[in-house]
């Protein structure tokens, strides 16, 4: 029983942070209907600024607010200056750019921060939670971790549902010509819809990194694990992104806890492979109609 | 004269001269070449028929797999599993074509699966196998595990050593063997590609890529074309995972990261997707490329370990570069180019 706790607990920790990718994935999905591969490598560079900040000044909060602003500036920067001028070209074009972005910033990384391992802080505790004389499998950071990827969440569902920016957003995507007739500045918006995407981006990769070890390569496994939440999801939907990746953290949590680590990638592709073959377009995708 | 241009212009003649003169030029060439060159064009060898499969898959029929690098373990597996003791049960192109077929059954089961699906998911579903199989690899017994399995080289065959020392006068070594088979590789695979491209199934995949609704409507099987397109470029993976296997000496799973996946999609992009001319343009580019820029790093001063960092950085900005400034690659601007000149565009 207690095992199981742990792996329940563990296993929600882990969703929480492939949700927090996917969701980001999922915000650019929706805006420009592009696949960031470049959004791994993007989170990493962020976590490392993070990291220098941390290591000047002292200050845990400091480093997280500095990294979730170079997060905002990269991810702007990123659709400005190369996304922008593969926009309605096809779409393997945009796909092969953020896959040359992704080689390029993390063979950057290793020359400019080193290949070698280097610990980061975490704001909370990392021992097990101790309540009434029982020991619980969560950790301070756990928490916190839940807490933040349920608080981002929120605010995306607020932004696109109750504010106009996001009804905006949600135009520009939906129909760029309309949009524009009707006087939404469609660049601005797609604009903005990378900056906050990769905003989540650097917020996944800090709870990655907290308590744990950074190397160029740290958000490998989160590339994979992240896009097979979101695909898992349906691209489009932010809530199926938040399922996905519980789901998938839950289910590769038990499966290493209670068969083989080494089983995880196989488990990963065979949820993904039976959700597909029954929802080509996800779990929460909805018919769309096709322009022929 | 104009019957030479009329034969000229049945592709199966063409590109079976032109095959037979690059045979020719290869074993020349190759005979000339110092060990560890030869060994350099062997993993030319299997980079080049790797991204020639995956050309046809995603320059023609327009599905994106992030997971070739899979396929390649496969055919690489299947040959070092044959090929373990040094003593095959059978010669070694049979080993070679067994290698093809057993991932062709992989990948059929795959195509079919991802046939059904679109864009950013077929890419998704591909990623997780490049990572799942290698896993898998490390879990099954009887591969060898974390430390893979040992592949031994035959010997040369005294038929084939004699033959190439009636040509170019000089003896065929281990290494060069290895080269020699890794490019006749190559060069059938690409005929029978080219070939494949001039067709009508090319065809086919060229009108599903640009307008699928359209193509078919015009009565293309869109699922059936999908799978054969896949099929296909897991083929050309397979063959590739045997020479890779020949070449490296052993198969492993730390052979097979979702960067090998990743650096055969830049092969396809550096020269021009949907070229042959193009991949194998970025196969080389691959291959030579690295040595150049990690020599060229350490003597501006940066250490071993940040220089071998360089030559990722330089192809990976390549890509950006042709994907931003000459979509086409640099064989089809080139192309592009010259029809231009001749008043054909």
């Amino acid at each position: 029983m207690q095992q199981f706790f742990t792996t329940l607990l563990a296993g929600l920790t882990l969703g929480a942070v492939y949700a927090a990718f996917a969701l980001a994935l999922c915000l650019i999905w929706r805006s420009t209907r592009v696949v960031n591969f470049a959004q791994a490598p993007m989170a990493m560079v962020t976590t490392y600024v993070a990291l220098e900040v941390i290591d000047h000044t002292g200050s845990y909060w400091f480093g997280f607010a500095v990294a979730l602003l170079a997060g905002l500036v990269l991810g702007a920067v990123v659709e400005r200056g190369l996304v922008r001028f593969v926009e309605g070209k096809s779409d393997l074009n945009v796909v092969i750019l953020t896959l040359g972005l992704f080689v390029v910033l993390h063979s950057l990384a290793a020359i400019v921060f080193g290949q070698d391992y280097k610990s980061f802080p975490a704001p909370f505790g990392l021992r097990g939670l101790h309540v009434a004389g029982h020991d619980i499998a969560i950790t301070g950071f756990g928490i916190f971790t839940l807490i933040a990827v349920a608080v981002v969440f929120g605010l995306l569902v607020a932004l696109f549902r109750f504010t106009d920016l996001g009804l905006k957003m949600r135009a520009s995507a939906f129909s760029p010509e309309v949009a524009r007739l009707l006087g939404v500045r469609v660049g601005k918006m797609l604009t903005l819809g990378w900056a906050l995407a990769a905003v989540v981006g650097s917020l996944a990769g800090l709870l990655v990194a907290g308590g744990n070890l950074v190397f160029p390569q740290f958000m490998d496994s989160v590339v994979v694990y992240g896009f097979v939440a979101a695909v898992l999801g349906g691209l489009d939907s932010p809530a199926g992104s938040v399922v996905g990746g519980l789901v998938l953290g839950l289910a590769l949590s038990f499966v290493s806890g209670y068969a083989a680590s080494d089983l995880v990638p196989i488990t990963a592709l065979g949820i993904l492979v039976l959700v597909l073959l029954v929802r080509p377009g996800g779990l929460f995708s909805h018919v769309a109609e096709r322009r022929v | 004269m104009a019957a030479i241009t009329r034969v000229w212009r049945i592709p199966l003649v063409r590109h079976g001269v032109l095959g037979l003169l690059a045979l020719v030029v290869m074993i020349f060439v190759l005979s000339q070449l110092s060990p560890f060159r030869n060994a350099q064009m062997a993993t030319m060898a299997y980079l080049a028929i790797a991204a020639g499969g995956l050309t046809v898959l995603t320059g023609l029929s327009g599905q994106l797999s992030l997971g070739h690098g899979a396929f390649l373990a496969v055919g690489a597996y299947t040959s070092a599993y044959l090929l373990k003791d040094g003593d095959p049960p059978f010669p070694l192109v049979v080993v070679m074509l067994v290698s093809v077929v057993i991932t062709v059954v992989v990948g059929a089961v795959v195509g079919v699966a991802a046939a059904r699906l679109k864009g950013p998911y077929v890419a998704g579903a591909t990623l997780a196998l490049a990572v799942a199989v290698p896993a898998l690899v490390r879990y099954a017994g009887g591969l060898g595990q974390e430390q893979g399995l040992h592949v031994v080289v035959p010997d040369v065959p005294r038929w084939f050593d004699d033959t190439i020392w009636q040509i170019t006068g000089v003896d065929v070594d281990p290494t060069s063997y290895v080269a020699y088979l890794g490019w006749i590789a190559l060069i059938v695979s690409y005929v029978l590609l080219a070939n494949l491209m001039r067709s009508r199934t090319g065809r086919n995949w060229r009108a599903l890529r640009d307008n699928d609704v359209a193509a078919e409507i015009a009565g293309i099987t869109l699922g059936r074309s999908r799978v054969l397109a896949f099929v296909v470029s897991t083929a050309a993976a397979g063959l590739a995972g045997a020479v890779m296997a020949l070449a490296v000496r052993v198969a492993a799973p730390s052979g097979f990261p979702v960067d090998l996946s990743l650096t055969l999609i830049s092969a396809v992009v550096l020269g021009g997707l949907g070229s042959l001319t193009g991949a194998l343009l970025g196969a080389a580019l691959l291959t030579f490329l690295p040595q150049a820029v990690t020599s060229w790093g350490t003597s501006a001063g940066l250490s071993d370990v940040q220089a071998a960092e360089l030559a990722p950085v330089v192809y990976g900005l390549i890509m950006m570069a042709v994907i931003l400034l000459a979509p086409a690659g640099v064989v089809g601007s080139l192309r592009q180019l010259w029809q231009r000149r001749r008043g054909l565009v």
